[in-house]
């Protein structure tokens, strides 16, 4: 109550600030009126920097080969072909969808992202259900859960020190999960991050509720289900999210623990036809209408937008959410 | 008379038995995590054993530990001593390059994404309308959550022979001009495409300014929310007393942001062995080996390409280890400065 008559108070002065000096009756200096501009167009060019390398592939990628090879894409796609005259001319500003027809009736692209979904809805889920089953006996206060520190240290032990890559794929190798989604989901699957995280937002909440309950005869898993997770939602988003990107965004173990390429998730087969260029697709037949407009560098152009478009799908719940979440959870006080 | 009966009602349910029935569902709860823990870490940690042995997978039979036990350790095998893979990775000249590389690049890593993401978070403050700044947040946050599959594969693609680097210098090409000379005799000016990335002097650098791109926009967020949590009367009152922004600046927010920054300069000591695996791996290529070589690239080449696993674990091991005592030291001088506590 307190807390919050303070914050009302802190907004309100905050707001009378901004009065004064919107009203100019404490002026600003001409100076700063200049650094002010400055620093805007500054931050606008640093924005705009950041996506040009983006829209350049996106270019690319609508772009014909022809175009492409004589240099003639900056940022926005070029076609190639005959004009009434049966002059071979560029044409700006013009899509080439050649590329996209291609990859998206290509069938290994398509088993790639049903595995690489299959392996986000699976991954998730069990990494959530870990995080919140450990993350409530470790937030028990060590007077009721003796325990707890000898739990703690254990899980946070294993985050620090590792065997490193070789023993642990050796150990994937005998547990008998090579080649199969175990060896994606199940190594990497408790977070010791998010659990403490969690755990550190299960200790804010008010103890009586518990207590509460334990006394109308509650057991920890009602606890736990009923009245710690409603309660941590935007925690529990925010957690969800991060996994789920991390999980899409996985691309090495796939590498070292799956030999058969049609087994791969999205990322990691993109990681083979992007970076290694290994996996190079054949253009199809040459006669077919279109297919001179693709090559290695559009067909790549459109699957780096096409691996892209999830995460920008998701981008805006993660926005909302991970301001409030990560910063609550690691800075406390 | 009413009080006793209490008492004996009371009686049977002892204090002991209470803590028990409370406990055990939390021990339940925990039985999953601890068993994959148990699995994929600890059992890992038996595994380093690899790195003293003259390993090789050829010799495990037997089920899950026995892998690291089947082979003999290297004392008896063609080394000298216990310690044979461990000389044989300190007098390997491409582990040793690998090490300084690591060290080199992420150093420069953690002074440029300290220093930056201040600068940046104190220009974002001064930006007073809301929709600009959170338009430019939006976008300058996005290349966090792009993997470095994606980024990498846009580098090369700008940045490769067809790129529209080398496009935007073939349009000027005189300013880096080339001269052939063509069959017939006469010279021609033209531009020779060149592949950046395959450039060992400038690899380092590219490495640095990619990380800057994709992380200098997150790594705000945490500086933003310090300044939105200074008391804005401070402000009020520096304002009164005649201070202009420069000085509102230098003696308000930054020393509000200064606990932030003391903790996070003290955990990243824990990122002087991480040069970011995920974005080397991608970039590098042989002609950039010589400078971009990092020791997790090092560990996953020598052991999958060169099938050396035993060098490979010793060089795990030694990076693990020294990560711990990093770590350590980190997380004591983060609790002795910023009062960090993890849980």
């Amino acid at each position: 109550m307190n807390n919050e008559n303070k914050k009302t108070k802190v907004e309100k002065v905050k707001k009378s600030f901004d009065k004064i000096q919107k009203n100019n009756i404490i002026k600003e200096s001409k100076a700063y009126r200049v650094f002010s501009v400055f620093n805007m167009l500054f931050l606008i060019i640093l924005a705009a920097l950041c996506l040009l390398p983006l829209l350049q592939v996106l270019a690319t990628s609508f772009s014909h080969d022809v175009a492409i090879k004589a240099g003639k894409v900056f940022f926005w796609p070029v076609d190639y072909g005959v004009d009434k005259n049966n002059n071979a001319v560029f044409f700006p500003f013009q899509f080439n969808i050649a590329a996209y027809k291609f990859m998206l009736t290509n069938s290994a692209f398509w088993t790639a992202f049903v595995v690489g979904v299959i392996r986000v809805v699976v991954g998730t889920t069990i990494s959530m259900l870990l995080v919140v089953m450990c993350a409530y006996p470790l937030s028990q206060d060590p007077k009721k859960f003796p325990m707890r520190l000898i739990y703690v240290w254990f899980f946070f032990f294993s985050s620090l020190f590792s065997g490193g890559l070789i023993p642990t794929f050796f150990i994937v190798f005998k547990t008998g999960f090579f080649d199969s989604l175990g060896a994606l989901i199940l190594p990497g699957s408790v977070h010791v991050f998010s659990i403490i995280l969690l755990l550190n937002f299960f200790r804010q909440l008010p103890k009586e509720l518990d207590e509460a309950a334990f006394m109308d005869g509650a057991g920890h898993w009602t606890i736990l289900f009923k009245i710690y997770l409603p309660l941590s939602l935007p925690s529990l988003a925010t957690i969800t999210l991060f996994t789920v990107v991390g999980n899409w965004n996985e691309w090495f173990s796939a590498i070292i623990y799956i030999n058969s390429p049609e087994k791969w998730p999205l990322a990691t087969y993109l990681q083979s036809i992007i970076i290694r260029k290994d996996a190079q697709l054949p253009p199809g037949d040459p006669n077919e209408a279109g297919a001179q407009a693709i090559s290695q560098q559009n067909m790549i152009a459109a699957q780096i937008f096409i691996g892209a478009v999830p995460i920008l799908c998701v981008y805006p719940f993660l926005q909302k959410y991970f301001a409030k979440g990560i910063v609550l959870g690691s800075v406390k006080g | 008379m009413n009080t006793k009966v209490l008492e004996t009602k009371a009686k049977p349910i002892k204090k002991k038995n209470v803590m028990r029935q409370a406990t055990l569902p939390l021990h339940l709860m925990l039985i999953p995590g601890i068993f994959l823990v148990l699995v994929f870490n600890y059992s890992t940690m038996i595994g380093v054993i690899i790195a003293f042995q003259k390993f090789d997978p050829v010799n495990t039979r037997g089920t899950l530990l026995s892998v690291f036990f089947d082979s003999p350790i290297a004392q008896f095998a063609n080394h000298k001593n216990v310690f044979g893979n461990f000389i044989e990775v300190f007098r390997n000249s491409e582990a040793v390059h690998a090490t300084i590389n690591t060290i080199v690049i992420a150093v420069t890593k953690i002074i440029t994404m300290f220093f930056s993401p201040i600068i940046l978070s104190l220009m974002l403050n001064e930006v007073r309308k809301q929709a600009i700044k959170g338009g430019i947040q939006t976008v300058l946050y996005l290349p966090h959550f792009i993997s470095w599959v994606i980024l990498a594969g846009i580098v090369i693609q700008l940045l490769g022979r067809e790129g529209i680097i080398n496009n935007l210098f073939a349009s000027f090409h005189y300013v880096f001009p080339q001269v052939n000379i063509n069959d017939t005799g006469a010279s021609l000016e033209i531009y020779k495409r060149i592949n950046f990335l395959q450039d060992p002097v400038i690899f380092q650098p590219i490495i640095i300014i990619t990380n800057i791109w994709k992380e200098i926009g997150w790594s705000t967020i945490i500086y933003l929310a310090a300044i939105s949590g200074v008391d804005p009367t401070l402000y009020e009152a520096a304002v009164m007393d005649g201070a202009t922004k420069l000085r509102q600046m230098w003696h308000i927010t930054l020393p509000g942001m200064k606990p932030i920054i003391v903790l996070l300069l003290v955990l990243s000591l824990q990122g002087i062995l991480n040069a970011g695996f995920d974005q080397i791996f991608n970039l590098y290529s042989i002609p950039t080996y010589q400078t971009g070589d990092i020791i997790d690239t090092f560990v996953y080449r020598i052991s999958f390409e060169r099938s050396q696993w035993a060098i490979g674990a010793a060089v795990g091991l030694l990076k693990s280890v020294i990560s711990l005592v990093l770590i350590t030291v980190s997380y004591t001088l983060a609790y002795k400065f910023a009062k960090y506590e993890i849980f």
